[in-house]
């Protein structure tokens, strides 16, 4: 019998270890054959641990599951049982996604080439092996790939920068400093899928001409980090990465490099200088990372769903994923249902659904079973939308016209109980504890930020003038998104619910 | 000049170990912390020496980084997400649950050496917050009373 069942991080801290101990405890105890295979997660989190069993109709699954779940489901022979979600592809939260950056996650052993090879892998990078640079980087344009890390830059154009500059060495940086709150899809994918973005990464140093890779993966991962070293030692024995991949005589090989805890570094520029063992301060542009990035060479620098997804892109056309999408926002997004909801996990669509369906329909609203108050879109920098702001559709150019940013598509669902000003206050403060100092409006903004809040909190209504002044320096002023972007869940926390900064008759900490 | 610390060879040989990578800098600093625990001071002059920097510089990246100790951490850490999808699904009840059973504030360690309190911002468990790491196991969907539990479990 062939079960599978999730080893991400989510999965295992909803128990999935102790499942799977159950599982081979029992099969052992009754004599009963079981394969089982350490998956990804589907991504139905609210369903985890969630076992899968083969049969002739597909892949039939159980949970969420408990250890003392699991002798009634062998008692079932795996069939009838309270915990049965019949097949798990038909189940509606799966079977509504276009999954193309995510079609293997939580189906595979993320760590068998071969299961990878079955089910479409390396097809991308072995047309890109017979294309010239200038027509990989052409498709990848034609593609219409935005950057998937927030900020939306084109990736072909980014490539074709990297692809005309001229240099004895190039480099493909993955930035894998998945920091915002929120966001969990760079996660789920390097413990999921890993070689679709050692694929990725591979076909960007074909196309830019660099043959040096680095993933910079935040070290509050080590599920990730372990995933990904052991896919990359895998790969290279396979002759996926090293001087001559896939007998093609081009070469590439990339290395795993871990984070230390800066949120910063998930600004590319500061990315940068951490990878080359400075402190994680941020460059001021120009030049581009593009001409002088890594090491002062020229570097493409891509979020790691940006790259895990041009292996899809190779595999079957640029056409088919630009057919996806909305207005400018082409293909599918993951989008990260998160916070005080239903039904949270990664949910991959096309661009164009409104939020409030995000929220509603497919999150099933707030877990509380309370109103929803506010979600936040896009990660701690990102802006708070209120209901009425529910029939913006999702896409890069209709969340700036709503005054905030899609950033690496998380949603964080709040209910009616969530102090508003108690979250601007936050988002200063966190903004304070992680700035790198390198710009004014950043370092002290942020610190006169959370003193703002405090005054119009003690009931200075005076105040309010000065924080969305000192909210427009900080927007105007700062270097890097960490300052220029805060002020978005403060100012639409002050919009959303005014009465939030008002005294309140505790004191807040 | 005072006499080597026991620690310099086995600091040199980690510092050594790295000298081949492209930017060694953070992952001797990982190395290091893996082996002590902490990065020892005496590591300091032992790796600008190595890099060809200057020890204010080497004080100023181990100093930028939340990851890295100046002392060894508790026998058992506890690491507490902070962020807003925690804070959307009961993160404060836990957080002062955290800080009521180790009877200890945020970046503190017991006395006894038995625990540290650390705050983590996102551990990428957002849909099933609120969410804590202990002794690196990963817990989602926690409230006091299965910290409680959890804390108690590990004492041998």
């Amino acid at each position: 019998m062939r079960i599978y069942l999730p080893a991400d991080a989510a999965a295992k801290a909803l128990g999935a270890e102790a499942v799977a101990a159950a599982v081979l405890r029992e099969a052992a105890a009754r004599g009963v054959a079981v394969d089982l295979i350490r998956t990804g997660t589907r991504g139905m989190i609210w369903l985890e641990p969630l076992l899968e069993v083969e049969t002739d109709a597909g892949r039939t699954g159980f949970g969420p599951l408990t250890v003392a779940e699991i002798p009634a489901l062998f008692d079932a022979a795996f069939g009838d049982h309270p915990k049965a979600l019949g097949s798990v592809e038909r189940i509606p939260w799966f079977a509504q996604q276009t999954r193309l950056t995510f079609a293997r996650c939580g189906r595979i052993d993320p760590l068998s080439l071969a299961a990878y090879e079955a089910e479409g892998g390396l097809t991308g990078l072995r047309r890109a092996l017979a294309m010239s640079d200038a027509d990989i980087v052409a498709e990848l344009t034609e593609s219409g790939l935005r950057g998937r890390g927030g900020a939306g830059f084109p990736t072909g154009i980014k490539w074709e920068t990297v692809r005309k500059a001229q240099a004895e060495r190039k480099y493909v940086v993955c930035n894998a400093d998945e920091g915002d709150s929120g966001t969990f899809a760079d996660r789920m994918l390097m413990e999921g899928d890993p070689f679709s973005l050692i694929e990725g990464m591979a076909i960007a140093g074909l196309g830019t001409g660099a043959e040096k890779g680095f993933v910079y993966l935040r070290s509050e991962y080590p599920d990730a980090i372990a995933v990904m070293t052991r896919a990359v030692e895998i790969a290279r024995a396979a002759g996926l990465l090293g001087g001559d991949v896939l007998g093609s005589g081009r070469a590439f090989d990339m290395e795993i490099r871990a984070g230390a805890g800066a949120y910063v570094c998930g600004e590319e520029t500061s990315l940068l200088n951490s990878l080359e063992g400075k402190r994680g301060v941020v460059r001021a542009k120009p030049p581009l990372p593009a001409l002088e990035g890594a090491f002062g060479k020229p570097t493409v620098v891509n979020n790691v769903i940006s790259l895990a997804t041009v292996p899809v892109i190779f595999e079957r056309g640029a056409a088919h994923f630009r057919d996806f999408g909305l207005g400018r926002s082409r293909g599918t997004i993951p989008l990260q249902i998160a916070g005080n909801v239903k039904h949270g996990g990664l949910f991959e669509t096309a661009f164009g659904l409104p939020l409030g369906a995000i929220v509603n329909d497919i999150g099933g609203g707030t877990r509380s079973g309370r109103p929803v108050k506010a979600v936040q879109v896009g990660g701690p920098l990102g802006a708070y939308f209120g209901p009425d702001q529910f029939d913006t559709p999702f896409g890069y150019e209709e969340f700036d016209g709503q005054g905030g940013l899609i950033g690496h598509a998380g949603l964080v669902v709040f209910d009616d109980m969530a102090d508003m000003g108690a979250m601007a206050r936050f988002a200063m403060e966190f903004c304070a504890v992680e700035s790198c100092g390198k710009c004014t409006p950043c370092r002290i903004g942020a610190v006169r930020g959370v003193e703002t809040i405090d005054r119009i909190r003690q009931g200075d209504a005076a105040a309010i003038p000065l924080l969305e002044d000192l909210c427009e320096t900080m927007k105007d002023g700062s270097l890097c998104a960490l300052g220029g972007f805060t002020p978005y869940p403060v100012l639409s926390a002050l919009r959303l619910a005014p009465e939030d900064f008002a005294p309140r008759k505790e004191a807040a900490e | 000049m005072p006499a080597p610390a026991p620690e310099t060879d086995e600091i040199d040989r980690i510092v050594a170990d790295h000298l081949h990578l492209e930017g060694p800098m953070l992952p001797i600093l990982h190395a290091l912390q893996a082996a002590f625990g902490h990065v020892p001071q005496a590591a300091v002059g032992r790796i600008a020496q190595a890099l060809n920097l200057g020890r204010a510089e080497v004080h100023g990246v181990i100093s930028f980084y939340h990851d890295f100790r100046d002392a060894p951490a508790g026998a058992r850490v506890l690491r507490i997400c902070r962020a807003e999808a925690c804070q959307a699904q009961g993160g404060a009840a836990l957080e002062e649950a955290a800080r009521r059973l180790t009877g200890l504030d945020w970046g503190e360690t017991s006395a006894d050496g038995a625990v540290t309190l650390e705050p983590v911002y996102c551990l990428g468990l957002c849909a099933c917050g609120p969410a804590a790491q202990l002794d690196g196991a990963l817990h989602g969907r926690l409230d006091a009373t299965r910290l409680d539990a959890l804390l108690a479990e590990g004492v041998a």
